[in-house]
């Protein structure tokens, strides 16, 4: 803003009536800060580390009982490794989404806020003023970052080693059709988009519960314990009337993506599922965390 | 000697300068009882002017307030440009109304207080530890819903005005919090980035700035693991001083710090009170915050016991007057005519129980009557005893 302009405007009123291009630009920078302090965390670093290490383990134990002909045991996409090294970023999502991801996404979810109150760096965070609101979704959206991240580090690492183990070339569905290795790559991207979705869900989940309480330990086992319940349930059939409503029923319907065409009406409910989710949980935790006393 | 017991000074010791008793005219900047300043008081005299003119029509029958021609004379000087509060915000800084909290065990942390914080002073709120300060702090920072009542920053309501007043006001709520992996510019940096309503291309400037009022900067770059106590109690005001603010709240800011420190936050509040920032500054220790307060108020177990200037709070103790003199009977005679209570005399002394009569008038009556006053004292209880008789003694809590 001009000096000139500024003379025009009352007395504070450059303070009240910010232009939605700072508005903008306020985010950003918070959302960076937000964003470094999670990637700078040695912990996180750690959990990235590990998320990033498992595919090189499970390419390296597959590489070396290759031709050992076990066909039509463990998960899905194993046997296809041998004969296509993408199939390994399909395997690794796939065991990882049973605990690692979802582990490593508690972690950061539950100490978000409980981390902060637990510090006493959310009463300098609220009287800067960050804002309840403002600050919930710089949270989440930083949040939603370490998800993509997460799920993107699987992925990569996994295709890395992949082509250094084993024949990478065109990609053949589960429908049958063979598509090129760069249509592969493209649904590769976006079932890996689909699991960070999933992910994001989860830490909606875990946002609402880290303002619930000031010890991040407590909202991280009581997020990974929700999750696995969940599959617990969803993996028992007398259930069944439950299990579309459960928030992990969807996680493994990223095969609907290497289908020809497209199965996307099971994409569809997935993302849904994942969106009804976001919006409830979101909502809680709004609701909980602009109204809360900050005793801590 | 503190701006207080300057101006206590100033009440006690009568001028013998003009018959009819009155204070000389004091001159405009300049104490009566003439004492030295050190150079930290050298930068509160303007503000202490100020004080003067902020007083009236702050509590009633303030016995504070000079009356006379004097304090007239230092309320003109209170005017001087930079030093009285600045034009259209001469509204109080803080005031409650019935704050109350009760926490969900039942418990009644604060009990209906009503706080004014009159702009431009220097308010300690003191009380032992559990008589509600922090959470009152809390209340008032919006950290904190209160059960009942009603509170207003820089004439804002709160809570409804938390994101847009909070910007106006710095503050240091129990204690420094920062993230002990980054420097300490980091944090503050952090700190900034928070703020919706800061310049990011200033940042760096102004981070620099608040780094070096505190004395940080050569260590800006250390972690915050790795500061003393004192430098991280002097981090958390920097943090409050990253934009011009009309207030700062300090919740115990010398809670932990050696001696030598606590002098370094004293003269940091000073400067910044002289600044034109008006600081209300929670203690448990009257001691601290004396030297620096132009008003108290105290707390005992969720209640506000006390609340006025230093000198109302003086006021409250019992007071004896001491006249020397070479006729103490005759003196004697017309103290008890003025009513006071438990005369004694002794050779060359009378001295008696002040019970509400202003010194300077008992000394008018004396010399009207013709007994040669040689001197006269008006000795007071310390703050101290009067700190702990209005907020109990020892381990004496109730509740």
């Amino acid at each position: 803003m001009s000096t000139a302009d500024a003379t025009r405007l009352p007395p504070g009123a450059a303070l009240r009536e910010i232009s939605p291009v700072a508005s903008v630009r306020h985010w950003t920078r918070f959302l960076r800060s937000e964003l470094s302090l999670i990637f700078l965390r040695w912990r996180n670093l750690a959990l990235l580390a590990v998320l990033a290490v498992i595919p090189v383990l499970i390419g390296i134990a597959l590489r070396l009982s290759a031709g050992e002909g076990r066909g039509g045991q463990g998960p899905a996409f194993i046997s296809q490794v041998a004969g296509n090294g993408v199939f390994l970023a399909l395997v690794s999502l796939t065991l990882l989404l049973t605990l690692v991801l979802p582990l490593a996404v508690a972690v950061v979810a539950g100490d978000s806020v409980a981390g902060e109150a637990n510090h006493g760096t959310l009463r300098y965070l609220l009287t800067i003023p960050a804002g309840r609101t403002r600050l919930l979704g710089i949270k989440y959206a930083a949040l939603v970052v370490f998800c993509v991240a997460a799920c993107a580090v699987v992925t990569i690492a996994a295709l890395i080693v992949g082509a250094i183990l084993f024949p990478v070339g065109p990609v053949t569905l589960l429908s049958g059709t063979t598509i090129s290795l760069g249509a592969g790559l493209l649904r590769l991207a976006f079932i890996t988009l689909y699991v960070a979705g999933a992910m994001a869900a989860l830490a909606a989940i875990g946002l609402a519960v880290s303002t619930f309480t000031e010890h991040p330990i407590g909202a991280i086992a009581a997020i990974l314990v929700l999750a696995l319940a969940s599959e617990v349930v969803d993996s028992v059939p007398q259930f069944a009337a439950v299990h579309p409503y459960l928030p992990t029923h969807f996680w493994l319907s990223f095969d609907a993506l290497l289908r020809s065409p497209v199965a996307w009406p099971e994409l569809a409910h997935g993302l849904l599922s994942y969106a009804v989710y976001v919006i409830i949980f979101g909502a809680i935790a709004w609701a909980r965390f602009t109204t809360a006393d900050v005793t801590s | 000697m503190s701006a207080a017991s300057r101006a206590a000074g100033q009440r006690d010791e009568i001028s013998f300068g003009r018959p009819d008793g009155g204070p000389l005219p004091a001159e405009p900047g300049q104490r009566p009882d003439g004492s030295g300043r050190g150079p930290a008081e050298a930068v509160r005299g303007p503000t202490d002017a100020g004080q003067q003119r902020a007083g009236p029509g702050w509590g009633p029958g303030d016995p504070g307030q000079p009356s006379t021609e004097g304090g007239q004379r230092l309320a003109e000087a209170g005017q001087l440009p930079e030093a009285g509060p600045r034009p259209g915000d001469a509204g109080p800084a803080i005031t409650t109304s019935g704050l109350a909290k009760r926490f969900r065990g039942g418990q009644l942390a604060v009990g209906g207080i009503d706080l004014a914080v009159p702009h431009g002073s220097v308010y300690g709120f003191l009380g032992p530890n559990g008589s509600g300060k922090t959470t009152t702090i809390r209340m008032l920072l919006g950290l904190v819903q209160p059960t009942s009542g009603s509170h207003e920053l820089l004439g804002v309501p709160m809570p409804a005005g938390t994101n847009s007043v909070l910007t106006r006001v710095g503050s240091l709520v129990e204690g420094p919090a920062f993230y002990s992996q980054l420097s300490g510019r980091a944090n503050l940096a952090r700190c900034d980035a928070a703020d919706r309503t800061s310049d990011p291309r200033t940042a760096d400037a102004r981070i620099s700035e608040a780094l070096d009022r505190v004395g940080l900067l050569s260590a800006a770059r250390k972690h915050y693991r790795a500061y003393s106590l004192g430098m991280k109690q002097r981090l958390a005001i920097a943090a409050g001083l990253l934009r011009p603010r009309e207030l700062l709240i300090l919740d115990e800011p010398t809670n932990g710090l050696d001696p030598q420190g606590t002098r370094e936050v004293r003269g940091l509040i000073r400067e910044i009170a002289a600044a034109g920032t008006t600081v209300f500054v929670s203690s448990h220790l009257l001691a601290e915050v004396e030297q620096i307060c132009t008003h108290v108020g105290v707390m005992r177990t969720g209640k506000l016991v006390f609340q006025g200037t230093l000198e109302e709070l003086r006021s409250r103790g019992a007071t004896r007057i001491l006249i020397r003199t070479a006729e103490p009977d005759r003196a004697s005679e017309i103290l008890a005519g003025l009513g006071l209570q438990d005369i004694r005399v002794s050779g060359g002394e009378a001295s008696a129980q002040l019970a509400g009569q202003a010194p300077e008038e008992v000394c008018k009556r004396l010399v009207y009557a013709g007994v040669p006053v040689a001197g006269l004292e008006s000795p007071r209880s310390s703050l101290e005893d009067l700190f702990v008789e209005l907020t109990g003694e020892g381990f004496d809590v109730d509740g």
